[in-house]
């Protein structure tokens, strides 16, 4: 059984990630750069752009039977842009698939952990602060795919 | 013509008439056209032995042809149910294919086919059934429940298995073991947001060519001609491709558009990239085909009359043709129900040209993108839907609602950008040419065999129709 949590690159193949990023921001290089480290990291990378609109995101999950979403917001509309991303998963029978968010989620003198619950609980599994390392979310995506192998679903159910 | 000149004859078994066209293949002229009836019903070949009867008389004897090939919307053209995964994306790329394949789509589904859809589809009895969904290494779960449904129905056609390769073989062994047809072909998606539908048109066209003919009764007359090659839809849109880009080292008329104003539907083919040439634009939504191809099912100088006066609004029409509203509408009523009807009357004709004006700018609108401006605290950004048409070089129009029109520049014309609807990217200035000899589908069956005598001839016969300013009239119209 595994136990460090941290996947190879191999094992990343099998498993697709779409990534985006949402509403009408424009701010293209974060998810870039995240889109490239991760697709470098193993992981099989579907790239929406800039101004996707949240049901662009599920769409293209729904077709290349994705295991995650990686939604980039930066310009400060996120939470609106946001809000319902999880049902519309669940309402699209994505029950289960992996929802981050990252960027720039935080809106004036906010503190993170406010900004973060608020992603959380509109149903993200993980939401990340500005500056956050592309290593960190590998380590992330490897620590939660691993847990998910290990809770008996196959990456490719 | 000399009796030892090379000839070919183009074939178009259409759906009421059985049409000819003799080409001279030397001097790239049209010699001579025939017309029969198109008794599919009945027995095909006695159509086209009048063709060939009529055609005889007008050149004075028939000679050896070189080429004798076929295109045909015969017995309801090529009637096809196309099936994806989401709406806008493997379901549409697998509408994109059956549209560019020619065929008359007469039903299109997405997601997870319900025992209602199957009924449908059956009912429908389509010629050809396209299976899509996922793309390669996607989905699959759905298309293989799909593919289930129509292994345990009760439609009899064949099944163009274009989906997820990883479940291709399955699919068409589960289908095959069903007692149907299934021709496994590329995904019409391979990978998210790429379309990839030539494969799919390749086997929707071999299985035209290898059975529908056949089924439709066409190879009756087959002592009468050497291959009926692509429906005729198709057949236009090659003809269209050809005149955009030239052949053997010669200039085509560049990046255009062709109208197509049928009794049923207005069909509209662009030859265009159609890249974002506003500053800034971004495109959304699928990649868009090279050539392509839409269908306005409600918008038909015949069959379809009284959905245009809908789509039109009955009071703008009435007044682009000058009559009271109550007129209108009476001989809409009449011509809609009398299909080879030409226009008798000053009255007639002037309902015509406001159908056959109101169907070109409706159906070009539909077909050109779109951009959309998304306010942002930056400022304005903009995105564009579907194809950027404004520069393109040339409208082509064709079909007997142009032809007999004795104005058609003044119906082409609408076909132009609107200043009123900057977001529509429609051309601004192009050139306008009338197909007056009904000759774009052979230009396209030519080019098969004869693409540079096919593009003299196309070159030669497009006419320039005066472009006149748009009228002020036009502006009234509701679109
Ligand atoms: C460059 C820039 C622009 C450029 C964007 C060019 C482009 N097309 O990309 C322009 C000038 C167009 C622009 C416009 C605007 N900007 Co600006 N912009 C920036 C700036 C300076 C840098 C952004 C950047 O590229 N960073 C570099 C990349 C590598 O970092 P990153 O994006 O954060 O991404 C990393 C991580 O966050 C993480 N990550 C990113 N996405 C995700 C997703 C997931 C799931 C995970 C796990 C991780 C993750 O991984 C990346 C790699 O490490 C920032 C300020 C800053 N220093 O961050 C402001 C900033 C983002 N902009 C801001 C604003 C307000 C705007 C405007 C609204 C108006 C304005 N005042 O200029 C417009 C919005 C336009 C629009 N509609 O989108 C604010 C946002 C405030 C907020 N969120 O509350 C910022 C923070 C500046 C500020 N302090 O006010 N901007």
């Amino acid at each position: 059984m595994r136990v460090t949590g941290t996947l190879d690159p191999a094992e990343r193949r099998g498993i697709t990630l779409v990534t985006g990023v949402i509403g009408s921001d424009t701010h293209i290089v974060g998810n870039r750069i995240l889109s490239m480290a991760l697709e470098e990291a193993g992981y099989a990378i579907v790239a929406l752009g800039a101004l996707t609109p949240a049901d662009e995101f599920v769409k293209a999950a729904i077709e290349t039977a994705a295991d995650g979403i990686m939604v980039s917001s930066l310009y400060g509309q996120g939470e609106l842009d946001c809000r319902g991303f999880r049902d519309l998963c669940v309402e699209a029978g994505l029950d289960d698939i992996l929802l981050y968010v990252g960027g720039n989620l935080v809106v004036g003198k906010t503190p993170w952990e406010v900004a973060e619950k608020r992603f959380l609980d509109m149903g993200f599994d993980r939401a990340f602060p500005p500056g956050t390392r592309t290593r960190e979310v590998v380590e992330a995506l490897d620590r939660d795919f691993a847990a998910h192998a290990r809770g008996g679903r196959t990456p490719d159910s | 013509m000399s009796g030892d000149a090379r000839a070919a004859l183009l074939i178009d078994f259409g759906s009421t008439y059985t049409k000819l066209r003799a080409v001279d293949l030397e001097r790239a002229e049209i010699v001579g056209a025939g017309q029969g009836p198109s008794t599919v019903a009945t027995d095909v070949a006695v159509g086209m032995e009048a063709a060939l009867a009529d055609l005889e008389t007008r050149i004075g004897g028939l000679p050896d042809f070189a080429h004798r090939l076929a295109t045909s919307s015969a017995a309801g053209g090529l009637r096809m149910v196309t099936v994806g995964l989401v709406k806008e994306l493997t379901a549409e790329a697998a509408r994109i294919a059956a549209l560019g394949a020619g065929a008359r789509l007469v039903g299109a589904y997405a997601y997870r086919l319900t025992a209602g859809d199957v009924a449908e589809i059956e009912a429908l009895d389509p010629d050809i059934l396209l299976l899509a969904g996922g793309t390669d290494g996607g989905n699959d779960e759905v298309i293989r429940h799909n593919a289930g449904r129509l292994a345990a129905c009760g439609i009899v056609c064949p099944v163009v298995v274009a989906g997820n390769r990883e479940a291709t073989d399955g699919i068409s062994e589960r289908l095959a073991s069903a007692g149907k047809t299934a021709v496994p072909a590329g995904n019409v998606m391979p990978e998210f947001n790429v379309l990839d539908i030539e494969p799919a048109r390749a086997a929707i066209r071999r299985i035209f060519i290898d059975r529908i003919v056949h089924a439709k009764g066409i190879d009756r007359a087959a002592e009468a001609f050497d291959a009926v090659l692509m429906p005729t839809p198709e057949a236009v849109m090659e003809g269209a491709r050809l005149l955009a880009d030239g052949a053997g080292g010669r200039d085509g008329l560049g990046p255009l558009l062709v109208v197509d104003i049928g009794g049923a539907t207005t069909d509209v083919h662009s030859v265009a990239t159609g890249e974002p040439t506003v500053e800034g634009a971004i495109q959304r939504g699928l990649p868009e085909p090279y050539v392509k191809r839409t269908v306005e099912g409600d918008l038909g100088m015949r069959h379809n009359a009284l959905s245009i006066v809908e789509a039109a609004g009955p009071d703008a029409l009435a007044r682009d043709a000058g009559l009271s509203g109550d007129r209108l509408r009476e001989i809409v009523a009449a011509v809609a129900g009398d299909v080879e009807r030409l226009p008798r009357t000053d009255e007639e004709r002037a309902v015509d040209r406001a159908l056959a004006r109101a169907a070109t700018r409706i159906a070009v609108g539909r077909h050109a993108g779109r951009t959309e401006t998304v306010y942002t605290a930056m400022g304005p950004a903009i995105a564009q839907h579907g194809k950027d048409l404004t520069g393109l070089a040339a409208v082509v129009g064709t079909g007997g609602a142009l032809v007999h029109d004795g104005d058609p520049a003044g119906i082409l014309a609408e076909a132009r950008a609107d200043p009123d609807d900057p977001e529509s990217l429609r051309p601004r200035a192009p050139r306008l040419y009338l197909d007056r000899e009904y000759l774009l589908y052979a230009c396209g069956l030519l080019a098969t065999v004869e693409p540079e005598a096919a593009l003299t001839l196309g070159l030669s016969h497009m006419h320039p129709v005066a472009g006149e300013e748009r009228r002020n009239v036009r502006s009234r119209v509701a679109g």
